[in-house]
């Protein structure tokens, strides 16, 4: 009896401690994220002012109308073009990396081929790479061959960016799912090709569409390569905007506050709307088990 | 009439062979099981008649068409997989239809087809399931039902019963027996396990590293081995194997024991010829306690080293010529070890082997 109850009264520590633990992580994560979003709602002088204020005292949308030229004082930042960029960069070079992980991953989990394992290896230490290191070779092979400070050289180098990564992921989904049910399918009446859309592919959503999100959010987010491959409003993202906000002498804080929000949105919808598909699982139950 | 030819059929791995240019005919609506250890290419056999693994050499032939080059969707079959292979994100009526549905049937026509189906195999209460919520068991029918929803020339069976449990596996074997009854026809089914080849085959092929060991009816491969291999491999449990030399009209053991020689297999008894007695363990029973008194016999006395009683009979292990030899007690009676009987072989059943090849004497 006293046994048991020492050993409850330890569990109920450990479940503390570990509670405890988990509350301070989410407060170094989470701390900066909340001051950008509050101080997005509150005048650059409350940013500033010492001892901080954490509560704004007058919440306003000031920011947010002077970045889209609605106040009375005029930001010349273009916000709505950087978004635009940023949207059609991330959404082309994600389906294209995508389209590129579905057969590569594809290839990877179901067919022998000569140089399998070095060709994998290979792309995971392609990923292992700084991209950052790449960018001087790559600024001078772009201005070279004229898509400097353009939307598709950005989209290239997010394709290949992403693209080991599509193929690992979606790879490690198809593996999951038993070749026999493509067999089955193809005994069913159907071509490798049908099989493939009617069983593998529906099986595999949860990873592809977890694919997908992370490749987009890496487009999206990504500001060290953007910033030296962008120069103009037709190209630069909306990270790279963000610096639009530093002069020689000041940095607006309240607008560079609000536009990150304005970033953090579309990902946060994104993710919310596929986070059912990011729960894998579906394969299981068809084979024994 | 969907007859299968298999014409020195050979499957290779780059440079390693695993089926060695196999010749089988399947008649129309015959059940043939491909039966043998693991890794003796019945799979394989079975998988290539599929259409899944490319065929390395010889013809294979479903009807009057030759299917070598044909993809699996091409060939009229269907196939019931070890692991069933349903379609997780269907439920039961997609999964069964989903054949119908690919081959462009009207949807009126694929409900009829799947509701005569599910009623066969009794899947009407469990059609908005998915698999997942299916029991072993229920998969293993809708599994089956997918197969003849279609109405192919053929069904294949890739070891469709070895993951289910003893019980099961029992119910399932019959009811597979009287759904070929129900529904004739041309049946290819593989499995290692013996009892499931000789309850359903029409016909057996024993299997043995790529190589077709014997063809013919369950009892031909159970009453008449071509080899020490399907002796063993059908029956259980196995035949019982002893070592000696022809002398004198009989086989003498290793510890020179003599055996007549039965009179049928006199003409290939010559004297001096190293053989292999083979003997079923229901042949050697103790005297009064055997399947039959009649017929030649030869009569030995053994001890009984251990006794596993089966209700009706008994297992006996004893040891004969320095080698342990199982035999059979039939008729409830406590056997103990250590006890002395006098064993009765049934030698008008008995088998002899050349000791080298294995070949039956009777194939000389």
């Amino acid at each position: 009896m006293s046994l048991a109850v020492e050993s409850q009264t330890s569990k109920q520590l450990k479940r503390a401690g570990l509670t405890a633990l988990t509350f301070l992580l989410m407060v170094v994560m989470c701390v900066p994220g909340l001051w950008v979003v509050l101080s997005a709602f509150r005048p650059n002088g409350e940013i500033l002012a010492k001892p901080p204020i954490w509560i704004p005292e007058a919440p306003t949308f000031d920011n947010f109308r002077k970045i889209f030229g609605l106040g009375t004082d005029q930001v010349a930042i273009p916000v709505g073009s950087y978004f635009m960029n940023s949207l059609i960069i991330a959404m082309t070079s994600t389906v294209i990396a995508l389209a590129i992980g579905m057969a590569g991953g594809y290839a990877f989990a179901r067919y022998r081929f000569r140089g399998k394992g070095s060709i994998f290896l290979g792309l995971m230490l392609f990923r292992a790479v700084p991209g950052i290191a790449l960018s001087l070779p790559v600024f001078i092979i772009w201005s070279k061959l004229g898509i400097i400070d353009t939307k598709i050289g950005l989209i290239i180098v997010y394709v290949s960016l992403n693209v080991p990564f599509t193929i690992w992921l979606i790879d490690g989904f198809f593996r999951q799912i038993p070749l026999s049910l493509s067999e089955a399918a193809q005994v069913d009446g159907c071509t490798r090709w049908q099989a493939f859309w009617k069983i593998e592919f529906p099986l595999a959503r949860s990873g592809i569409a977890a694919a997908g999100v992370f490749a987009f959010l890496t487009s999206w987010n990504e500001f060290a390569l953007a910033s030296q491959l962008t120069r103009s409003t037709s190209s630069k993202t909306l990270p790279v905007g963000l610096l639009d906000f530093t002069a020689q002498f000041t940095i607006d804080w309240a607008g560079m506050c609000a536009m990150a929000v304005i970033i953090i949105i579309p990902a946060l919808i994104l993710t919310f709307l596929v986070q059912k598909h990011l729960i894998a699982g579906l394969t299981f139950g068809g084979v024994k088990g | 009439m969907a007859e299968i030819t298999l014409d020195k059929v050979v499957k290779k791995y780059g440079a390693a062979s695993v089926v060695h240019g196999i010749d089988l005919e399947i008649a129309h609506e015959e059940f043939v099981v491909l039966v043998g250890p693991s890794g003796c290419g019945k799979s394989t056999t079975l998988r290539m008649i599929a259409g899944l693994e490319d065929i390395s050499g010889g013809i294979v032939r479903i009807g009057d068409r030759v299917v070598n080059d044909l993809p699996p969707r091409k060939r009229n079959i269907s196939m019931v997989f070890q692991n069933y292979a349903l379609y997780p994100h269907m439920n039961v009526r997609e999964n069964l239809g989903f054949g119908l549905k690919i081959a462009g049937e009207s949807p009126d026509n694929i409900s009829k087809r799947v509701d005569e189906a599910a009623a066969v195999l009794g899947l009407t209460p469990l059609l908005d399931r998915t698999p997942a919520e299916l029991s072993g068991g229920q998969r293993q029918r809708v599994a089956m039902g997918r197969a003849i929803v279609r109405r192919p020339e053929v069904f294949l069976f890739d070891e469709p019963l070895s993951n289910l449990d003893a019980k099961l596996r029992g119910q399932m074997r019959a009811e597979i027996k009287k759904l070929h009854q129900k529904v004739r026809t041309t049946v290819v089914y593989v499995t290692h396990d013996q009892v499931e080849a000789m309850t359903l085959a029409d016909r057996i092929v024993v299997m043995r590293d790529g190589r077709i060991e014997q063809v013919g009816t369950p009892m031909e491969a159970f009453n008449h081995p071509r080899t020490t291999f399907v002796a063993t491999f059908i029956g259980s449990p196995p035949m019982n194997l002893l070592p000696g030399v022809i002398a004198g009209g009989a086989v003498r053991l290793a510890d020179g024991t003599t055996v007549p020689v039965p009179d049928r297999l006199k003409p290939h008894a010559r004297d001096g010829r190293k053989v292999t007695l083979g003997i079923r363990p229901d042949d050697i029973s103790p005297v009064g306690h055997g399947l039959s008194q009649d017929g030649p016999g030869a009569e030995v006395d053994l001890t009984v080293e251990l006794a596993e009683p089966l209700g009706m009979e008994s297992l006996i292990y004893t040891r004969l010529a320095g080698q342990e030899v199982l035999a059979k007690l039939y008729g409830p009676r406590i056997v103990q070890p250590g006890e002395q009987l006098t064993f009765r072989m049934a030698l008008d059943r008995a088998h002899l082997f050349d000791a080298e090849t294995g070949q039956s004497l009777r194939l000389d």
